[in-house]
């Protein structure tokens, strides 16, 4: 087991360096100076330019300006804002827990539509439940994010007026009516990441629990004289719901870009916001950041997914 | 080995079999499943008449899409605006027209791009073993394991003024767009392609057309690819539906398009402070970005249907 948690750490570190590679490429290619917000700046005289330039060794060739960002990026030293004037990485992990608070949520959500539909429709293959299942999977993950999250604006918030649409992080409230007021401006945006994930969640389900359903094994189980609901529960679902495992981390990627999408029409204070508001004000470093976190963090979901795979499917751990 | 068949539409018992029919050509066969798919054939007539509106929209409904009019602004739907107006009394059955065409050519193109990107990085994996293969599959892992988003938003961020300069506002964009989205969408394909070269590339068919002399490059596009398109197809087709939703995506988060084209999450992004006094604004084009994507995915649906011969229909 130590072996096999080995081996899945040393091959995510290939796969971050390739991520940081190919992120600053793409600044490197960019036209313009990225850092130009200080060199045009007409309070700046040209000669501070020149000796900011060399300090922070803009003119170097790429592959030597790459190592010192990622020495530096690794030694935790992420530069800061233009805009805010503060470290990085501070602005980073202040809004950090935010996200990871309604991703998550959002995921056990998910988790606990598309678990049961996707079950009870694939122990009915074809009845009118699957295909209702089925056709609502669909309308779920065709409808944008972006789109959602307005209906649910309007529904719940101008025309019922029960939710707050803003996501506030500084509730004046105490006790139980502050964690009240955190759960009611939550609910908005953790529905529609949870419904969107839930509905590409509900057709993975289906399809590995009818995969596994017509199994020999799961023949035998029945013959035994065991009753269905033991059948379903421990034997088919448990071996099912190993590959959706992997199928969750695959799906972390769309997941962050949905977050991005959540917390722009909510406000909710979180580091996908944080991306756009740098974004519209030329916040180069947070961008930089932000996106080397978000692929951190689809790195380090896929190596949980690996670890809990080998821990699942004890066929695969000691390969 | 019957223990581990697995599930597919076909098994449906009570229902006889067919007549026996004479032979058809594939096309044929692939259209007779695909009529089975009721929601697909459904979806495919919805979508061809969003696509005639888009195309023929502008003939028949020919008012300008800036036609600034103080005098009418943020009215409902209403016969001289059927999808009403918005803060700058612009007809919003024009602007949509209009933003259909940048919308669908944006995913369609984009589709193209992907399409384009990972039949030749999986036709090379699949033919070339060794080295190459085992390169190309890590570099297509590597980019699975991107976080699109961010990194489309940090590519159009970086490089829009330079594109702008050089090829126009909407020039620019459009190529940046739909370079980027189908830049970041070429894997699925890739790994398809590369699945279905590794085991068509051993068939006797091939294996005949090698034996006769066929060079690498005609066994590739006379037996090989004709043979893994099917699957292609179908990636291509859901292809579009993300495509559509990523445009929309970048606009509605202000980033994407500039503001005099109104694209149908730009029109969304600009609906989205003025959703308590007209809520229309919002809602024609979302649902518009919803019925697209959501028929464009059924038709993939049915084409997967169709196109799979191993499903008995």
């Amino acid at each position: 087991m130590a072996d096999y948690l080995l081996r899945r750490l040393l091959i995510a570190i290939p796969s971050l360096l390739g991520i940081s590679a190919v992120l600053y490429t793409v600044l490197a290619l960019a036209p313009g100076d990225p850092f130009q917000e200080l060199a045009t700046n007409p309070n700046v005289p040209p000669e501070v330019q020149e000796a900011l330039r060399r300090k922070f060794g803009l003119d170097d060739p790429v592959y030597v300006r790459y190592f010192r960002w990622l020495t530096a990026m690794l030694q935790g030293d992420w530069g800061y804002s233009f805009v805010s004037r503060v470290d990085v990485d501070t602005l980073i992990l202040q809004r950090l827990p935010t996200t990871l608070i309604v991703i998550g949520s959002a995921q056990i959500l998910a988790l606990l539509v598309a678990l049961p539909v996707g079950i009870y429709a694939a122990t009915r293959p074809y009845s009118v439940f699957d295909q209702i299942a089925n056709t609502l999977a669909f309308v779920g993950f065709s409808l944008p994010t972006f789109f959602t999250g307005l209906l649910l604006i309007l529904v719940f918030s101008i025309w019922l007026d029960w939710l707050p649409f803003v996501y506030r992080a500084d509730i004046a409230a105490t006790g139980w009516q502050f964690y009240w007021e955190h759960i009611k401006q939550s609910i908005m945006p953790v529905t529609v990441l949870g419904l969107f994930q839930g509905a590409s969640l509900v057709r993975y389900v289906r399809s590995a629990v009818l995969d596994v359903i017509r199994l020999d094994y799961v023949t035998t189980a029945r013959s035994k004289g065991l009753e269905e609901r033991v059948v379903i529960l421990k034997h088919v679902v448990r071996n099912a719901l190993i590959p959706v495992v992997t199928l969750i981390a695959l799906q972390m990627p769309v997941v962050f870009g949905g977050a991005i999408v959540t917390e722009q029409i909510f406000r909710v204070p979180g580091i996908g916001s944080l991306l756009i508001s740098s974004m519209l004000a030329n916040d180069t470093p947070v961008i930089m950041a932000v996106t080397f976190v978000f692929a951190c963090l689809v790195v380090l979901f896929n190596l949980i997914a690996d670890i809990l795979y080998g821990w699942l499917d004890p066929r695969i751990s000691y390969r | 080995m019957a223990g581990s068949t697995h599930a597919s539409p076909t098994v449906e018992p009570g229902k006889p079999a067919p007549a026996v029919e004479a032979t058809f050509s594939p096309r044929r066969e692939a259209w007779r499943r695909f009529r089975r798919h009721r929601l697909a054939v459904a979806s495919s007539v919805i979508l061809g008449i969003m696509i005639l509106a888009i195309l023929l929209g502008p003939i028949i409904w020919p008012v300008p899409i800036n036609d600034i009019n103080f005098a009418a602004t943020l009215q409902g739907p209403s016969l001289s605006h059927p999808l009403g107006t918005d803060d700058l009394g612009q007809d919003l059955l024009a602007r949509m027209l209009y933003g259909g065409r940048i919308s669908l050519a944006v995913g369609l193109a984009a589709m193209a791009v992907a399409v384009f990107v990972g039949v030749l990085v999986g036709a090379v994996a699949g033919m070339s073993r060794g080295w190459v293969d085992a390169f190309l599959m890590w570099l297509t892992d590597l980019f699975l394991s991107l976080p699109t988003l961010p990194l489309l938003l940090l590519i159009i961020y970086l490089f829009r003024d330079g594109l702008t300069a050089t090829f126009g506002p909407e020039g620019g964009v459009f190529i940046l767009v739909v370079a980027v989205i189908g830049g970041l969408r070429w894997m699925p394909v890739a790994r398809l392609v590369r699945a279905q070269f590794l085991s068509l590339r051993e068939k006797e068919f091939v294996e005949a057309a090698r034996a006769l002399g066929a060079s690498p490059t005609r066994q590739v596009f006379r037996h090989i690819l004709p043979n893994a398109l099917g699957p292609v197809i179908v990636a291509g087709t859901i292809d579009v539906a993300a495509a559509i939703i990523a445009e929309s995506t970048l606009s509605f988060l202000g980033l994407g398009f500039p503001p005099d084209i109104p694209t149908w999450g730009r029109l969304l992004f600009d609906a989205k402070d003025h959703l308590d006094i007209a809520p229309h604004w919002a809602l024609f084009p979302g649902a518009a970005i919803f019925l697209a994507v959501l028929t464009i995915n059924f038709i993939g649906d049915g084409l997967r249907d169709a196109l799979d011969p191993r499903r008995v229909l």
